[in-house]
């Protein structure tokens, strides 16, 4: 017998949570076997404005990646990569603390009318 | 001290898809002080607040590292737990791997509800970090007034009326408090000055035996200020003095940060919606009062700093 059971009485199999899902599908206690598994959870439709990078202004000094509170800021060897549109909430930060304003911040509503007419026009 | 470029290359412990609302102070203050763990496995356990229900609802959890929460008032008690098994467990040769253990706690589970259960953990000598993000109110159950909350400020509970101006009592000062348990590392650091925070964090991991750092962490909703200027903000509490940046580590105090002038508290009060009616005429005396305050608490810091107890100059 093993000193305690790791899986706490879940046993071998581990279904995905659903919303349909039986009370005794769940899992024990509520515990969550899978770390970082909100990364699959969007919270990117809250934004009313978004983020959009300067490439040619950047420096790359990642100081909007350490103020990010969303980790949604993705680097890549140390530089600036792209924004997680699928996470960040538009809360700005980001473009206040960037010391040569190479992020700015557009109304997401503005950016839908402009893509419609640009779609209408074709 | 390791450059952002190094720092953004460790693995991210606190993944994006927690509800947490846009610009919380809770979000960068965890990221900051878990990469400063750098490459250790981690052991995260919170007191109910609003990082807790935002980061773990059910089936979603934005810890990518080992999680426990178990109740409001004894975040101290769980992670000293934790860490007393795993002690066991690799006293038995069950574990081989090494694990850091820290605590996050808002100022509601830290400065009140948690405080029992956190002192007798620092008691006890475990070797955990104990991370406190200080909003100053119970924000998560709707702004509601605790022992962090600073004089003259319009929580639900000690609403601004035409009578009372706000809460009547200055803060609790909890850093000094911890200190006086002589606990190896205890500081306290504000999001402004990200080198401050990751070099308290890193010391604080590093050292054995139990650790406890402050950090002052706006929130948006409940100080009613423009959320992009978190980092403003966090500038002028250090900047008035409100929040000073300290450590002390075995019993010696010591000052990280020295205004060069002196800046008057309203700078700090004035951007944030909860102070708005300390503005009102009638209303001077309270900003006096937390002026007088502020004052007295920095001489008595400066002294225990061994530093000349004076004011910056005007």
């Amino acid at each position: 017998m093993t000193p305690f059971n790791r899986n706490f009485g879940q046993g071998g199999t581990r279904k995905a949570i659903s919303p349909d899902m039986n009370w005794r599908e769940l899992t024990k206690a509520g515990n969550i076997y899978e770390p970082g598994n909100s990364a699959s959870y969007e919270t990117g439709d809250w934004r009313t404005i978004r983020p959009v990078w300067n490439k040619d202004r950047c420096i790359h000094c990642l100081i909007c990646w350490r103020y990010c509170p969303d980790a949604s800021i993705i680097s890549t060897d140390g530089k600036f990569d792209s924004f997680d549109y699928k996470h960040c909430k538009g809360c700005g930060i980001c473009a206040k603390v960037c010391p040569v304003h190479a992020i700015d911040m557009f109304s997401e509503d503005e950016i839908d009318r402009q893509e419609e007419a640009s779609k209408n026009e074709k | 001290m390791a450059t952002l470029k190094e720092l953004a290359k460790v693995e991210e412990r606190f993944v994006g898809g927690h509800r947490l609302c846009a610009g919380c102070g809770h979000g960068i203050s965890v990221r900051m002080v878990l990469n400063a763990a750098e490459d250790a496995n981690v052991v995260v356990g919170c007191a109910t607040g609003c990082l807790e229900v935002a980061s773990t609802i059910y089936p979603y959890t934005a810890w990518n590292c080992s999680f426990i929460h178990s109740a409001f008032e004894n975040a101290g008690a769980t992670i000293s737990g934790v860490e007393a098994a795993y002690k066991s467990l690799k006293k038995q040769g069950k574990i081989d791997k090494d694990f850091k253990f820290v605590a996050f706690g808002g100022d509601g589970g830290t400065y009140d509800i948690g405080f029992q259960s956190l002192s007798g953990a620092m008691e006890r000598g475990h070797n955990i970090v104990y991370v406190c993000l200080d909003n100053e109110a119970y924000m998560n159950t709707g702004i509601q007034r605790s022992s962090a909350t600073p004089m003259g400020a319009d929580t639900t509970t000690s609403p601004a009326g035409k009578v009372v101006p706000g809460k009547q009592q200055p803060r609790k000062d909890l850093t000094a408090i911890m200190a006086a348990h002589n606990i190896p590392y205890a500081a306290q650091t504000a999001i402004s000055n990200w080198q401050d925070v990751h070099r308290k964090a890193k010391k604080a991991f590093d050292v054995e035996g139990p650790a406890f750092i402050n950090i002052l962490s706006p929130c948006p909703r409940g100080w009613r200020y423009n959320t992009p200027d978190i980092v403003e903000l966090v500038k002028k509490a250090v900047e008035t003095r409100f929040w000073p940046m300290y450590e002390v580590e075995n019993g010696k105090w010591k000052l990280n940060y020295k205004p060069k002038k002196y800046v008057p508290i309203e700078e700090f009060l004035k951007p944030q919606g909860r102070f708005r009616h300390l503005f009102a005429p009638g209303n001077e005396h309270v900003i006096k009062a937390i002026q007088k305050e502020v004052d007295e608490r920095w001489l008595a810091l400066l002294e225990r700093c061994g530093e000349t107890p004076e004011l910056p100059p005007k």
